[in-house]
């Protein structure tokens, strides 16, 4: 990166850190920290909505909508997240391409599956065989935010589920009262007013999504963890300009410390929403508190 | 979920408009010098990543190279993610079962162990190996009692840690391990051949594909590049093809 790295081999201290540091290979490992936290923006929201749906489906009237919602919320949250990892983006991968190869190439004779090999039409594969890098890696990375989405929906729509359920009746039969349709209960009172139920399990489901991002690893991605054991590793100046013992303590050392620091800003972010939603409750509470002293009044001593 | 089958469509509908000749995607570990290694620049290296892209040169291929955890390496060929494995895999009647091979472009290899003194116990104590390689199976099979490790470079740190009593790789892994540690480390016993070389993995159902690379590899033999090759990245002394 600099000038004088030309040859690291003379350098010492800062000089020779400083061109360390600014390897390719540590370039890299920088752009992972990009990875795991675009990963964590696409998919929040992805498995919000999935939590929103589960829930949603799971108090539905209708029953077999309802026992898809309940259904994906009792299988997903109780499969540990490694084996649903391993199996399902497998089983993902291989169902695209089988779809695919269903409706590309309908001449295919021979079968998809010959003993070991899952075999389909090179039109078929994805991303294509002769696909740039990158497409490969953004396929990869779409196939993981899909598992994360899905498995941390099945929480969020356990929580969201709950938080329906604790809003309270006199809420829903008040609006009722006032001739809403049950869409129009759901949109304008039930949606709003849960979110002050939900969102100590949705910060919690937040934490525990934060946390498990290193299961980017087990897909194949190149992430923080897989530099961080590269690098750490030791390195013998046979294959690389900058030879040095086992340092994996203080790679897994610096993730620790990047991960206290996501974990404690979004604390601080959190308290801060459910302050403010807390304060809109507490209002509401009051309110109510106002209302039902007047109507005792109203009422008179019995 | 029929939305995400049908961002699925859309994401390959892109690329699909050019139909090019098809990419050889070549996987590889990328954690195993000097066989394969991610350099200093971040980019695959080693005497399989040089092998390989001569091989598809001459054979008029495009390859292109893929990083994979070794323990998933064979499962990730057999379902498609990439067609070549080129990561130090000696060939076995086990992984033959599951996979094909060419013929080998590393002669039969031999394993040895290291350790931090000569007197070490290889026989009845620790011994660290690679999840899922021919060294973890034939430990097994020895008194000592098997560690394994995901990496080879966790195998070393392990006995330097002394969790382990001793290392068991190939002898090729270890040699630069042992000259850069100073005489810290030394090689223990004898060395033990192990396995029938090392070949190019591919899929059971693309014969096509492993005729074409043991075709190159046949004429690399004879022309004696491939011995040079050999000979650049493991040192004068290394075995070659007569």
């Amino acid at each position: 990166m600099f000038s004088y790295c030309a040859d690291p081999e003379t350098l010492e201290g800062l000089a020779w850190l400083s061109c360390y540091l600014t390897t390719g290979k540590h370039l890299a490992f920088y752009q992972a920290f990009g990875t795991v936290l675009l990963l964590l923006a696409v998919t929040a929201p992805a498995a919000l909505a999935f939590g929103f749906a589960g829930a949603v489906a799971a108090r539905s009237r209708i029953a077999p909508l309802s026992w898809l919602g309940k259904g994906y919320i009792a299988v997903v949250r109780g499969v540990p997240d490694i084996a649903f990892f391993l199996f399902f983006v497998i089983a993902l991968d291989q169902g695209i391409e089988w779809l695919r190869h269903k409706a590309l190439c309908p001449d295919w004779d021979q079968p998809i599956r010959q003993g070991n090999d899952f075999v389909v039409c090179s039109a078929a594969k994805m991303p294509l065989g002769n696909a740039a890098q990158w497409v490969h890696d953004l396929y990869g990375f779409w196939l993981a935010v899909v598992t994360f989405a899905i498995v941390f929906g099945a929480f969020a729509a356990n929580v969201l589920y709950g938080a329906m359920r604790a809003v309270p009746r006199a809420q829903l039969e008040t609006a009722e009262a006032y001739g809403m349709a049950p869409r129009q209960v759901f949109r304008r009172i039930l949606v709003p007013q849960m979110w002050v139920y939900a969102l100590p399990g949705l910060s919690n489901t937040w934490m525990v999504l934060l946390k498990a991002t290193p299961l980017l690893f087990l897909l194949g991605i190149q992430d923080i963890v897989y530099w961080a054991r590269d690098l750490g590793g030791s390195k013998t100046p046979q294959f690389t300009d900058y030879p040095h013992g086992d340092w994996r303590v203080y790679y897994f050392g610096a993730l620790l410390v990047f991960y206290l620091l996501c974990t404690k800003l979004s604390g601080i972010a959190l308290d801060r929403l459910e302050g403010r939603i807390g304060h809109v409750d507490a209002r509401i509470a009051r309110a109510e508190r106002r209302a039902g002293a007047r109507q005792a009044d109203a009422m008179g001593p019995q | 979920m029929k939305n995400t089958l049908l961002l699925a469509a859309g994401l390959a509908l892109a690329p699909a408009a050019s139909f090019a000749q098809d990419t050889i995607r070549m996987g590889t570990e990328g954690a195993y010098p000097p066989y394969n290694f991610i350099n200093d620049s971040g980019t695959v290296d080693g005497f399989e990543i040089e092998l390989g892209n001569v091989l598809c040169e001459r054979a008029g291929l495009t390859c292109e190279w893929v990083t994979n955890d070794w323990d998933s390496i064979i499962p990730n060929l057999v379902s498609g993610n990439y067609d070549t494995i080129m990561a130090g895999m000696s060939i076995t009647d086990e992984r033959d079962e599951v996979i094909d091979f060419t013929q080998d472009y590393y002669p039969p290899t031999v394993s040895s162990y290291v350790a931090l003194s000569e007197d070490a116990d290889i026989d009845g104590g620790v011994v660290a190996a690679q999840t899922a390689t021919i060294q973890a199976g034939h430990v097994a099979e020895t008194g000592a009692t098997l560690l394994e490790y995901a990496t080879p470079e966790e195998t070393v740190a392990a006995m330097r840690n002394g969790e382990a009593d001793a290392v068991f790789a190939d002898y090729d892994y270890l040699v630069p391990v042992v000259e850069a540690s100073g005489g810290e480390l030394v090689f223990v016993g004898d060395g033990v051949p192990l396995g029938g070389g090392i070949g190019m993995g591919l899929r059971e159902s693309d014969g096509d594909l492993r005729e074409t690379f043991d075709a190159v590899i046949t004429e690399m033999k004879e022309d004696g590049s491939l011995n040079e090759m050999l000979r650049k990245w493991f040192g004068e002394d290394t075995a070659v093809y007569e």
